[in-house]
C-alpha cells in the first residue's frame, strides 16, 4: 500500500534527484569552466607575480584562489548531496511499510528526511554568496542533524521485532 | 561459480506476478542488468584508477608545484605559466576520472532505483522500456564523455570553454534528467490513479535480504555521522591551512629558500592526502550502504542457493566496511592500506558480478519457459 510516508519520500526524492541534476546540469554548462579556469589562472598569477617579486598581487591572487576554491567545492558538495540524499530517500520510500513505527510516526520521520535533504544542500549553496556566515553553518548543522536522526529512527525501526501496517 | 543443485526456474517454479514484470527486455529487467553491470564498470574503472593512476598523479602534482617554485626563485614568471599549465593538465587528467567514476556508479544506482519504482510509474510499457532503454545509454555516454575531455579538450570545439567532449557529458546529463522528469510525471499518475502499472517485486523475507537491508542503513548511517565530523571538526581548517601552506611556499621560494619550499610542497601533498581519504571514505561508505539496500530488492529475482546467496551478501558487506576504513588508514599505514581497501573494492565488485549471475539464470529460465509455452501453444493450434 502507498502510505503517505512513502509518497514524501518517493515523490520528494525524485523531485530532489531532479533538481540536484538541473542544478549540476545548468552549473555544469555556465559556471564550471569558468570557475575551474579562475581557481588555476588565480594560482598561477599568484606565484607568476611572485616570481616577479610582486609580493601584493601574489598575495591578493591566493586569497582570490581561495575564495574560488571554496565555492567549487560548495557547488560539488551541493549538487552530489542533493541526489546522494534523493537516492536515499526513494530506497526508503519502496521499503517504509518495513520501518516498524506506526504511520504518523513514519510520516514525522520522512518529513525530517526530506526537510533536512531540502536544508542541508540549501545551506550549503548558501555558503558561498556569505562566506563564513554563521547563519548558514547553522542551517547546514540543523539539516544534517535532522537527516541523522532520521536514518537513526529507520535504522531503529528496522530492527524492531513486529510489524506495523 | 560451482554447480548449484536447482533446477532453472519454470513456469511453476515462479512466482507469477513477480516474473511478469520481468519480462524479456522490459524496463524493469533492463534497468536492473543496465544498473549491476554499470555499477560494476564504475568499480572496476575505480579500482584501476586507485592502482595505476591516483598515486603517479599525485606524484605529478608535487613534481610541477616543485619546478614552479624553483621558478618563482629564479624569477621567471614565464616559467611558473608553463608549469602550472602542465599542474592544470595533471589535475584535469584526475579530475575528469574521479568524475567519470563516480557518475558511472550514480547512474548505476538511479538505474536500480527506478527498477524498483516502476510499478508506480503509470505510464504505458512501450514508453516504459523506451525511457529505460535512454536512461542507460545516458548513463554509459556521459562517463564516457568526462572521461573523454581531458583526451579530446578544446579541439575542432566552436564554443572557447567547451569542448565535444564536454558537449557529449552535458547532452547526456541533461538525458538522464529528462529521463528522471518523465518518470516523476510517471509517479505522479500513479498518484492520481492508484493503479500500479506491473507488479511490485517480491516480498521475501530472507536472511540475505535483510543482512542487506539492515547492513546497508547502519553503513549510510556511519557515512553520515563520519561527513558531520569531517565538516565540523575539518573541512574548515584543512580550507585555511592550504592557503596558509601556498602562502609559506611562495614565500619561502622567493626568498630562494627552496628547502623550505619543499618541505611546505611536501605539507601540501600530505593536506591533500588527508582531505581526500577522508572525502572517499564519506562518500564510498555512503554509496555502498545504498547499493546493499538497493539489491536486497533484488534478491527475489536471484536464482542461487541461499547458501550462495548469503556468501555473496558477507562478501558484499564485508568489501564495504574494508574499503573505506582502510582507505582512512592510508594516512597512517600508507600503500600496504591503500592495497587491502582496492582489495574491498574487487569484493564488493565480484559479489555483485555473482548476484548477476544469479539474475542471469533467473531471466535465462523464464525466458525458456516463456518460449516453451509459445511452442506449445503453437503445436497446439497446428
Amino acid at each position: 500500500m502507498m502510505t503517505g510516508s512513502r509518497k514524501l519520500l518517493i515523490l520528494g526524492g525524485m523531485a530532489f534527484a531532479a533538481l540536484g541534476m538541473l542544478y549540476g546540469l545548468q552549473y555544469a554548462l555556465l559556471v564550471e569552466h569558468q570557475t575551474l579556469d579562475h581557481m588555476g589562472g588565480s594560482l598561477s598569477q599568484s606565484f607568476a607575480a611572485a616570481a616577479s617579486r610582486n609580493a601584493g598581487e601574489s598575495q591578493a591572487a591566493l586569497e582570490q584562489y581561495g575564495e574560488t576554491k571554496y565555492d567549487y567545492v560548495r557547488q560539488v558538495d551541493a549538487h552530489s548531496h542533493w541526489i546522494g540524499l534523493a537516492t536515499l530517500m526513494i530506497v526508503l520510500g519502496v521499503i517504509f511499510e518495513r520501518v516498524n513505527f506506526s504511520e504518523g510516526i513514519r510520516q514525522l520521520v520522512a518529513f525530517s528526511l526530506l526537510a533536512g535533504s531540502a536544508l542541508f544542500p540549501l545551506a550549503i549553496i548558501l555558503q558561498t554568496y556569505h562566506h563564513g556566515a554563521l547563519v548558514w553553518k547553522a542551517l547546514a548543522v540543523v539539516g544534517s542533524g535532522l537527516i541523522i536522526a532520521a536514518l537513526a529512527a529507520t535504522a531503529w525501526g528496522f530492527a524492531r521485532p513486529g510489524t506495523t501496517g | 561459480m560451482p554447480a548449484i543443485p536447482r533446477p532453472f526456474p519454470d513456469s511453476a517454479s515462479l512466482a507469477p506476478t513477480l516474473a511478469a514484470g520481468f519480462a524479456p527486455l522490459s524496463a524493469r529487467r533492463l534497468y536492473i542488468f543496465g544498473g549491476i553491470a554499470l555499477i560494476a564498470g564504475g568499480l572496476l574503472f575505480g579500482d584501476i584508477f586507485a592502482v595505476f593512476i591516483l598515486h603517479q598523479n599525485a606524484a605529478r602534482q608535487g613534481e610541477a608545484l616543485s619546478a614552479a617554485s624553483r621558478a618563482i626563485a629564479a624569477g621567471n614568471a614565464a616559467a611558473v605559466n608553463e608549469w602550472f599549465g602542465h599542474l592544470g593538465n595533471v589535475l584535469e587528467d584526475r579530475g575528469t576520472k574521479v568524475d567519470a567514476h563516480v557518475h558511472i556508479i550514480g547512474a548505476g544506482y538511479l538505474a536500480l532505483l527506478l527498477a524498483l519504482v516502476q510499478p508506480y510509474i503509470a505510464l504505458s510499457r512501450q514508453t516504459k522500456k523506451s525511457l529505460a532503454a535512454l536512461f542507460i545509454a545516458g548513463g554509459v555516454l556521459l562517463p564516457v564523455g568526462i572521461f573523454l575531455i581531458h583526451y579530446i579538450g578544446l579541439s575542432g570545439s566552436p564554443f572557447s570553454t567547451i569542448g565535444w567532449a564536454s558537449v557529449l557529458a552535458d547532452s547526456a546529463g541533461a538525458l538522464l534528467t529528462l529521463v528522471l522528469i518523465l518518470q516523476a510525471w510517471g509517479f505522479w499518475k500513479y498518484v492520481r490513479s492508484r493503479q500500479l502499472s506491473e507488479p511490485e517485486l517480491g516480498d521475501e523475507d530472507s536472511m540475505s535480504r535483510r543482512a542487506l537491508l539492515t547492513g546497508g542503513t547502519i553503513l549510510v548511517l556511519l557515512g553520515l555521522l563520519h561527513g558531520a565530523y569531517y565538516s565540523g571538526a575539518l573541512l574548515y581548517e584543512h580550507e585555511r591551512m592550504e592557503t596558509a601552506i601556498l602562502q609559506r611556499l611562495i614565500s619561502a621560494a622567493t626568498v630562494g629558500n627552496l628547502d623550505a619550499a619543499t618541505a611546505e610542497i611536501n605539507n601540501f601533498g600530505n593536506l591533500a592526502g588527508a582531505r581526500a581519504v577522508n572525502i572517499a571514505a564519506h562518500s564510498h561508505i555512503i554509496e555502498f550502504g545504498l547499493l546493499a539496500m538497493l539489491l536486497s530488492f533484488v534478491q527475489p529475482l536471484v536464482f542461487l542457493s541461499e547458501k550462495w546467496k548469503r556468501r555473496w551478501v558477507k562478501l558484499l558487506l564485508g568489501g564495504s566496511v574494508i574499503l573505506p576504513v582502510f582507505v582512512l588508514l592510508e594516512l597512517k599505514l600508507g600503500m600496504l592500506a591503500g592495497g587491502i581497501a582496492d582489495i574491498g573494492g574487487l569484493m564488493v565488485m565480484v559479489s555483485l558480478v555473482g548476484m548477476l549471475v544469479g539474475i542471469l539464470r533467473y531471466s535465462g529460465g523464464l525466458d525458456v519457459a516463456e518460449t516453451d509455452v509459445a511452442e506449445a501453444d503453437a503445436a497446439e493450434g497446428a
